[in-house]
């Protein structure tokens, strides 16, 4: 998944290793013991999360309230941090914000800390539904940090609300070239595995046969593959539909009211992006203590406001319901969200979805 | 004894001239050696093996990422990107060497000032430069506004996310590589060649033909390489201009690592475009020699 803020802006993240801390691996599946009385303001935290994913003074504020000096360094795309924890040794992170499929992911391959509940109280903050997604039912190496599903981003001064993913697959010919898809693999497949009745994980040859088909009859229709400006192509009426993911259509809605978000009636996805505890941390007092810090409704409540993403957290998103009026996506239930197909990890079938896009965009 | 003497000390300076050489050639040799030799040999190494699931590779040799790299789409690519970026080079080419030429004309004065004006734009981030080109050619941007309010068209043209807005993009932002080796070439030429020419009789057209394209052609192939190589290899351009509806090589050898995680097949496309790169350096040596023997023999 690859979000950045418009006030980043930025299309190309560079990102400073932080190689602060040297330890060895841990080994075996089980929790460390957590020491209680770990005196935080001895130890540092240096975490990754997406550039312009979190309020820009987090740092100071967490150094504040617990005492432990952070260091926050950004990526771009999950695959980026991914090829970072995975590299093998200590990666110097303490803490990754990865999404659900990828934690997944760091968990079978070993490399994450269970999370030890007793030292994280405002996990009990969190919605029940965000204690059981799929990926980690129960939330035992991850905890949810924002999440929300794909949709239509449109302008609706100019289009009917769209209610199918055909508006932008088949749009009609007024909106032909005024149109965007996304262009990371698993979102620019999604409308149409979706508009088709498949599932977002499919990996059937006749299926995504049907998928590709589908994608090059669309991409005559299209103005771009864009992932990155698609809200701003909507402020300055370039185009006037775009699939966007929720949070990303509010930076849109923030310039003009009429920048609206649907999602479409054959469904969409639910994905969560979350915090996990590196194995390798040396900190993993202070590592706890920062995911407590973080879903503390006031602290999470602030993270919403500042990111324009929806928080898991029950009490924060009561705190922050006003953002609702002016961002009507901040106001979808976890019931709504649920129904949107949690993403998983493709495992070998990554570069036949790889290869599918490469024919779809050089058609 | 004065001739051993004699032939230890030469023995000596031979020596010191080795040692002088040895520091002055080892920092160079040891960032090309540490930079350039050990990462091509990994990208040759991965591309024997197996995609590991979170990148990497697992151990197991396998020569199917050269199969795959012939499959039709790969090809297609590679067609698209041998088209974009050599329709660039021609470009840059035809534009690029009169620009060079002229300004190694100009007044010594003005030369240096145009030569800053040639590499002015490399001190601009390119991206930004890039984005610069959207907000020039979109369909609510600068251009075709002002062609709308003149009237010279009713509705906006299609500008932007096309291939041709590629190559222009390519274009503009590796045109300073051809103009650069070209001036060079261009300055470096013998004048009293060209007088001795006119005052046999040559006309103006025959001179240029006759000795100053050959002398400078090096330069200019140089040049060319300069603007077809980094054109097959980007990115950006193809991502912004292209709205990601033109794939080039750079844009699928960045995919394999960044987002499928296929190290190995990334490392076969790679390979492809340094063979490339090789093939070409080598065609512009051959070219070389041939025209320094033929103007030392005359």
């Amino acid at each position: 998944m690859r979000r950045l803020t418009p006030r980043t802006g930025a299309l190309l993240v560079s990102t400073a290793a932080a190689a602060l801390v040297l330890s060895a691996c841990g080994g075996g599946d089980s929790a460390s013991e957590l020491d209680p009385n770990a005196d935080l303001s001895q130890q540092t935290l240096t975490i990754s999360n997406w550039a312009g994913y979190y309020p820009e003074d987090l740092a100071e504020k967490f150094q504040g309230a617990v005492g432990t000096p952070m260091t926050i360094s950004n990526h771009a795309t999950n695959e980026e941090i991914m090829a970072k924890l995975t590299a093998g040794g200590d990666s110097g992170f303490d803490v990754a914000f990865v999404s659900g499929q990828f934690a997944q992911a760091l968990n079978e391959a070993g490399l994450v800390e269970q999370i030890n509940p007793e030292f994280i109280p405002n996990l009990a903050n969190l919605y029940p539904e965000a204690q059981e997604l799929s990926y980690d039912p129960g939330n035992k190496f991850s905890v949810p940090y924002a999440w929300g599903t794909t949709g239509i981003c449109y302008r609706s001064d100019v289009v009917e609300e769209p209610t199918s993913w055909n508006a932008i697959l088949e749009p009609s010919a007024e909106n032909t070239g005024k149109v965007t898809a996304l262009a990371t693999d698993r979102w620019l497949m999604l409308p149409a595995q979706k508009a088709l009745g498949f599932s977002a994980n499919t990996t059937d040859e006749a299926e995504l046969e049907q998928v590709k088909q589908k994608l090059i009859a669309a991409k005559p229709g299209l103005l771009a593959y864009d992932d990155t400006t698609f809200y701003s192509r909507l402020v300055s009426g370039e185009a006037n539909m775009v699939v966007a993911w929720d949070g990303w259509c509010n930076y849109g809605t923030a310039e003009n009211p009429d920048i609206k978000f649907a999602v479409p009636s054959e469904g969409s996805d639910l994905w969560a992006d979350t915090m996990v505890i590196l194995k390798s941390s040396k900190n993993k007092e202070a590592a706890h203590a920062f995911v407590n810090f973080i879903l503390d409704p006031a602290n999470h409540a602030w993270v919403a406001e500042n990111i324009l993403y929806k928080v898991p957290n029950k009490t924060a998103m009561e705190q922050v319901a006003g953002l609702a009026e002016t961002f009507p996506n901040m106001g979808l239930t976890p019931a709504e969200l649920l129904k949107g197909e949690s993403l998983v990890d493709l495992g070998d079938a990554a570069p036949k979805y790889s290869e599918i896009v490469t024919e779809v965009t050089s058609s | 004894m004065t001739a051993a003497r004699s032939a230890s000390g030469r023995g000596a300076a031979r020596r010191r001239a080795l040692n002088a050489r040895a520091i002055f050639a080892g920092p160079g040799l040891l960032f090309i050696t540490l930079f350039m030799t050990i990462p091509v040999v990994l990208v040759l190494v991965y591309s024997f093996f197996q995609r590991g699931r979170f990148g990497g590779v697992v151990w197991e040799f396998t020569l199917e990422n050269y199969a795959r790299a012939f499959e039709p789409v790969y090809v297609n690519v590679f067609t698209e990107s041998l088209l974009i970026a050599g329709t660039t080079t021609v470009l840059a080419l035809l534009i690029g060497y009169p620009t060079a030429y002229a300004i190694a004309r100009l007044p010594q004065k003005w030369r240096t000032i145009a030569l800053v004006l040639v590499v002015l734009p490399f001190w601009t981030n390119f991206l930004i430069r890039t984005y610069a080109w959207i907000v020039l050619l979109n369909s609510e941007g600068l251009l075709n506004r002002a062609l709308v309010d003149i009237g010279f068209i009713s509705a906006p043209l299609g500008l932007l996310y096309t291939p041709g807005a590629v190559i222009v993009g390519l274009l503009y932002a590796y045109i300073p590589l051809v103009i650069l080796p070209v001036y060079a070439s261009v300055e470096r030429l013998d004048r009293q060649l060209l007088e001795a020419a006119s005052n046999l009789g040559a006309s103006r057209a025959r001179v240029f033909f006759d000795i100053t394209l050959p002398l400078t052609l090096p330069g200019a192939m140089i040049g060319a390489i300069f603007v077809f190589v980094p054109s097959m290899g980007n990115f950006v351009v193809p991502e912004l201009l292209g709205g990601g509806k033109t794939v080039m090589v750079g844009n699928l050898i960045r995919d394999q690592f960044l987002e499928t995680r296929d190290w190995p097949f990334g490392a076969v496309l790679a390979l492809f475009v340094i063979a490339l790169l090789v093939l070409l350096f080598a065609l512009q040596a051959y070219i070389s020699r041939r025209i320094n023997g033929r103007t030392a023999r005359a």
